[in-house]
């Protein structure tokens, strides 16, 4: 058996490869979605996910309409946070508004509010929010309460603080606070995920449910080159991905590749080869398309959404989540590709997180290529 | 508009200069023959002749480009769902539900040809029992050999007492034994009047029918009685007829009958 | 009638039988409702924080109380130099880094103002908003205290002050599991529903029974029924399974009837079955199905309102969500558990899913051909 495959040279190789990636290639709908994905949560991330609060429609219920009560309201119409409705409103029918969810924010005037403000020195506003979404009713809350604040200091005019302290902020490496800095390493490590276990598990199980594969093994071939070309395609394809993932982000996210470019497809490929050696151990671990994607979604896509640190705050997880989220390829990978793009950190400081990613690699391209012989004896 | 079957009642497979084409590709080039009824009719051709395009067209699977065809009278552009409940069809392709049993897999399929629950239930325990499956009647298709699932598969076809059996390559990786007995199962068929037209590579098979044409690149270059082609071509056997016609074949494999 | 009842059986006796679908059954409602939740936190606490002292007075010292007694900051160490605690940052040991300047107290007092310097590892834009609005806030009133131990309190009071007090309706802890919760039995069904109807067809495609069915008279539409019906089954199943999860785990009771729940998730799953049978119409393979699929769920749920409030997308975005049936079901779930919203209240969304419902569905009839 060695000998014969050793008389196959490195060009009859390419073919198999080349084989491989007519097959990719030929399937335009698949390779449509590969290379959109990317594309489509770069716009989805960049621009359509935000917390900002805009417009939201409120309730402005104003039983004084007085100086104060309608100056306070034209500042709050003036900032675009708000779009206000002028109108008198009980509590049932604030509860109704909620309930159709046509407005998020009720804000009541007592009567005589300017009086009690200019001669007690003291008027209470009420401010009234649907928190079934607690994040959009506490941005809420503190946009309005700033600008009646605001309102109240220039009230009193204090010509100038004694003894004040003045807090100087400096954001560092993204000054503009934009979302783009955080979620394009994201999903870079979710798409080569994608791409790479489930796509790549899913066509190699699918050969083996057609019965292709046996013919593949029966040839005089090295088995184990067989899996390997056809996990090729699927290298590259990832390469490119990254490549136009950079692209968009640096041209229309303003996100800067501020390290070695070198260094962030080194780690790269390290990632990828981790994630296609998950691939290939799941497509030998499964019988059927079916099992290897629920496999793959469940057992790969899941963590790494969670775990990566990129959509869901690690350090706000219960301990156990998060010692098991150290487990996780894809958190390594991310605080890299992080710290590369954005803080233009070197190997230097990486390296504890190169090691470990590069442990997880070689770990499970072992188990993947021994478990792949137990197989085949 | 439906149109009254034809009352020719000995032809049921009518074709006339039936085409299939794919963009630029003829798969199909313009075959002529009748099938009569009760006739078993051998539908032969080397790969990629086009064999499996036109049985695609005569079911109903596939719309012609050009030409006629009736199918038990019925035209095959106009009235493809009025064929395909007097048709019953197996392909190369393996194609019981899997993960039904045997007895849920006829029940189904008899189901949806509409055959009553009585019907239903005597037919069950007469297909079981001419096939000798009484212990797998309550198994999955999965657990069968190849050959049982096969011949289980034919008697599915011809479940719903069709007019015309298409069997594509019926017999395919089936060893020579239950080959045999599958061919007494479309012996059976054909003298209850099932017209059965199929499709082989297998050329002892190609001798058990009454009438063969042999297809070469889309189109039909040989159509008569095997005693008749050999004497013809003046050769022994079938497997030399075929040779004869389908070594100047231009597509598919140059090795006829693999 | 008949047909469809032999479709009906054959269909069930698949699913059940099949191990990959039990599993799901049970799997996702429980990894879904049990984990995620207890993943989404937001909450922003638990900021590391980093102090550059140069000072060493009194002072910095109550500054630094005031701001570890907050809740928010975790005091993670102390530096000498900025530099040093840059480091920190680009390790990502450190998320706030506070200077303050040698002589801080003193100065204070000297020339009635002072500065400390704040750096904030910006990488992440919401975290570092919060947090340097929360410190700034905590030295706002660190700030006032020292004024009234310094100044005469009657100054002080002549302040108008204008109070405003804030009620939370629905949620009053304002806790993010009850918001999470409903949304993610909303995502639930959406997930299950959508990937087994978009493989199933494809599945028989590709085993080749699908040819066996085309050549028999089944009509399209009930082919299509038959496959219908036993998801929306299974993903009525499963809502009611993550409803009682939600129950036992979480003690979220939903404020309105289980009967207007129940109505909306079945013409919602109608519509998405729909949607999964018409791409399954449209592939060839499994895993070419299945890469589609999961390419609108991504879309359906990040654009669904899930994590972000559809009212703060740009147009074009809100474009998207509202050609999205998910978002509808999620904002209703929400509506209905949360808020106790009626029939009335969800007319509009019904009217929209049971559009969703028709086109979706008379789209994958007419798209299965029986005949190519």
């Amino acid at each position: 058996m060695k000998s014969i495959s050793r008389q196959f040279s490195n060009q009859q190789f390419f073919s198999f490869v080349r084989k491989e990636f007519y097959h990719v290639m030929r399937d335009r709908k698949t390779l449509l979605i590969l290379f959109g994905m990317p594309v489509a949560q770069i716009l989805i991330f960049g621009f359509a996910l935000t917390n900002e609060v805009k417009n939201t429609r409120i309730v402005v219920s104003d039983y004084a309409n007085d100086p104060a009560s309608r100056r306070i309201t034209e500042r709050m119409a003036a900032s675009n946070y708000f779009d206000i409705e002028r109108r008198l409103v009980s509590h049932r029918e604030i509860e109704s508004a909620f309930k159709e969810g046509t407005i998020k924010l009720a804000l009541i005037f007592p009567a005589q509010f300017n009086e009690s403000l200019s001669h007690g020195n003291s008027a209470q506003i009420q401010l009234i929010t649907d928190a079934s979404d607690p994040n959009t009713a506490n941005t809420l809350v503190n946009y309005a309460s700033s600008i009646i604040r605001d309102y109240q200091a220039e009230l009193n005019m204090l010509h100038s603080v004694p003894y004040s302290i003045i807090p100087e902020v400096r954001m560092l490496y993204n000054p503009q606070l934009k979302g783009a800095h955080s979620f394009v390493p994201g999903v870079m490590s979710l798409i080569l995920m994608l791409v790479c276990v489930m796509m790549t598990a899913i066509s190699i199980v699918k050969e083996k449910e057609t019965g292709t594969m046996e013919i593949l093994l029966v040839s005089p071939f090295k088995p184990m080159l067989v899996i390997v070309s056809k996990t090729i395609p699927y290298l590259i394809l990832s390469l490119i991905n990254v490549v136009s993932i950079l692209l968009l982000s640096v041209f229309l996210l303003d996100v800067p590749v501020n390290g070695s470019i070198l260094l962030l497809f080194a780690e790269s490929t390290l990632y990828i080869t981790a994630c296609l050696s998950l691939g290939i151990f799941i497509s030998i671990k499964t019988a059927t398309q079916q099992a290897a994607m629920t496999i793959s979604l469940m057992g790969m896509l899941l963590p790494t959404v969670m775990f990566s640190g990129f959509m869901f705050p690690i350090e706000n997880m219960p301990v156990p989540l998060q010692v098991l989220s150290n487990i996780v390829p894809a958190k390594w990978y991310y605080i890299i590709v992080k710290s590369i793009m954005i803080k233009g950190t070197g190997l230097a400081l990486l390296w504890k997180e190169t090691l470990i990613l590069m442990a997880m690699a070689i770990f499970l391209l072992t188990i993947s290529l021994k478990s792949f012989k137990t197989r085949l004896e | 508009m439906k149109e009254k079957p034809d009352n020719n009642q000995q032809l049921t497979i009518q074709v006339e200069e039936l085409s299939k084409h794919f963009s630029h590709f003829v798969a199909v080039d313009k075959i002529t023959f009748d099938v009569q009824k009760g006739e078993i009719f051998g539908f032969l051709g080397a790969n990629g002749a086009g064999k499996t395009t036109a049985i695609r067209m005569l079911c109903g699977l596939s719309a012609p480009t050009s030409g006629k065809a009736r199918i038990a009278g019925f035209d095959v552009y106009r009235q493809a769902e009025q064929i395909k409940k007097n048709i019953g069809y197996m392909s190369q392709k393996f194609s019981l539900y899997e993960d039904l049993t045997v007895t849920e897999n006829i029940h189904f399929f008899g189901g949806i040809y509409g055959l009553t629950d009585k019907q239903l239930k005597s037919k069950t325990r007469q297909l079981i029992g001419d096939l000798g499956l009484e212990r797998e009647a309550k198994k999955l298709v999965s657990s069968l050999p190849l050959g049982w699932k096969q011949k289980l598969s034919f008697s599915v076809a011809i479940l719903h007492d069709p007019q015309i059996v298409f069997l594509d390559e019926p017999t395919g990786g089936v060893d020579p034994v239950t080959r045999r007995q599958f061919w007494n199962l479309i012996y059976e068929a054909a003298e209850r009047g099932i017209t059965v037209f199929v499709t082989t590579h297998y050329m002892d098979e190609a001798e058990y029918c009454k009438r063969i044409s042999i297809m070469v690149d889309g189109k039909i270059k040989a159509l008569d009685t095997p005693s008749n082609l050999k004497q013809q071509f003046n050769v022994p056997d079938m497997d030399a007829v075929f040779y004869q016609i389908a070594r100047g074949a231009q597509r598919g494999d140059k090795n006829p009958a693999a | 009638m008949r047909t469809l009842k032999f479709l009906l059986q054959k269909e069930f006796r698949q699913i059940l039988r099949n191990k990959t679908i039990r599993m799901m059954i049970f799997f996702m409602p429980v990894a879904q409702l049990l984990i995620i939740p207890l993943a989404a936190d937001y909450e922003i606490k638990n900021i590391n924080l980093v102090v550059i002292d140069h000072d060493h007075s009194p002072y910095t010292q109550k500054l630094l109380e005031d701001i570890t007694a907050s809740g928010y900051f975790k005091l993670t160490g102390y530096c000498s130099s900025f530099r040093e605690a840059l480091e920190q940052v680009k390790k990502d040991e450190a998320d706030v880094l506070l200077e303050i300047p040698e002589g801080f107290e003193k100065n204070l007092i000297r020339d009635n103002s002072n500065k400390l310097f704040i750096a904030v590892n910006a990488i992440n834009g919401v975290k570092a908003g919060l947090g340097s609005a929360y410190i700034s806030s905590i030295i706002r009133k660190f700030n006032e205290k020292i004024l009234t131990e310094l100044i005469q309190p009657d100054r002080f009071n002549r302040e108008q002050v204008i109070e405003i007090t804030a009620s939370n309706w629905f949620n009053p802890e304002m806790s993010y599991h009850v918001f999470m919760v409903p949304g993610i039995l909303a995502i639930l069904v959406t997930m299950v529903g959508g990937f087994l109807s978009a493989l199933n067809i494809v599945k028989e495609k590709e085993a080749g029974t699908m040819e066996q069915i085309n050549v028999t008279p089944i009509k399209k539409h009930h082919f299509i029924i038959g496959k219908l019906i036993p998801f929306w089954v299974l993903g009525n199943l499963i809502f009611t399974i993550g409803l009682v999860i939600a129950r036992l785990v979480y003690g979220i009771v939903p404020a309105g009837s289980l009967l207007v729940l129940f109505t909306c998730t079945s013409v919602y799953l109608l519509a998405l079955l729909g949607f999964g049978l018409l791409i399954s119409t449209f592939c060839e393979t499994q895993q070419q199905a299945m890469l589609i699929m999961f390419f609108f769920m991504m879309i359906f749920i990040l654009m669904g309102g899930l994590y972000t409030p559809i009212d703060s997308m740009p147009e074009w975005a809100k474009v998207i969500s509202w050609l999205n049936p998910a978002s509808y079901l999620i904002e209703v779930v929400r509506m209905v558990v949360l808020k106790g919203s009626d029939f009335r209240d969800v007319v509009p969304h019904l009217i929209k899913l049971s559009f969703f419902t028709i086109a979706l569905n008379s789209w994958a009839i007419l798209n299965y051909r029986k005949t190519n």
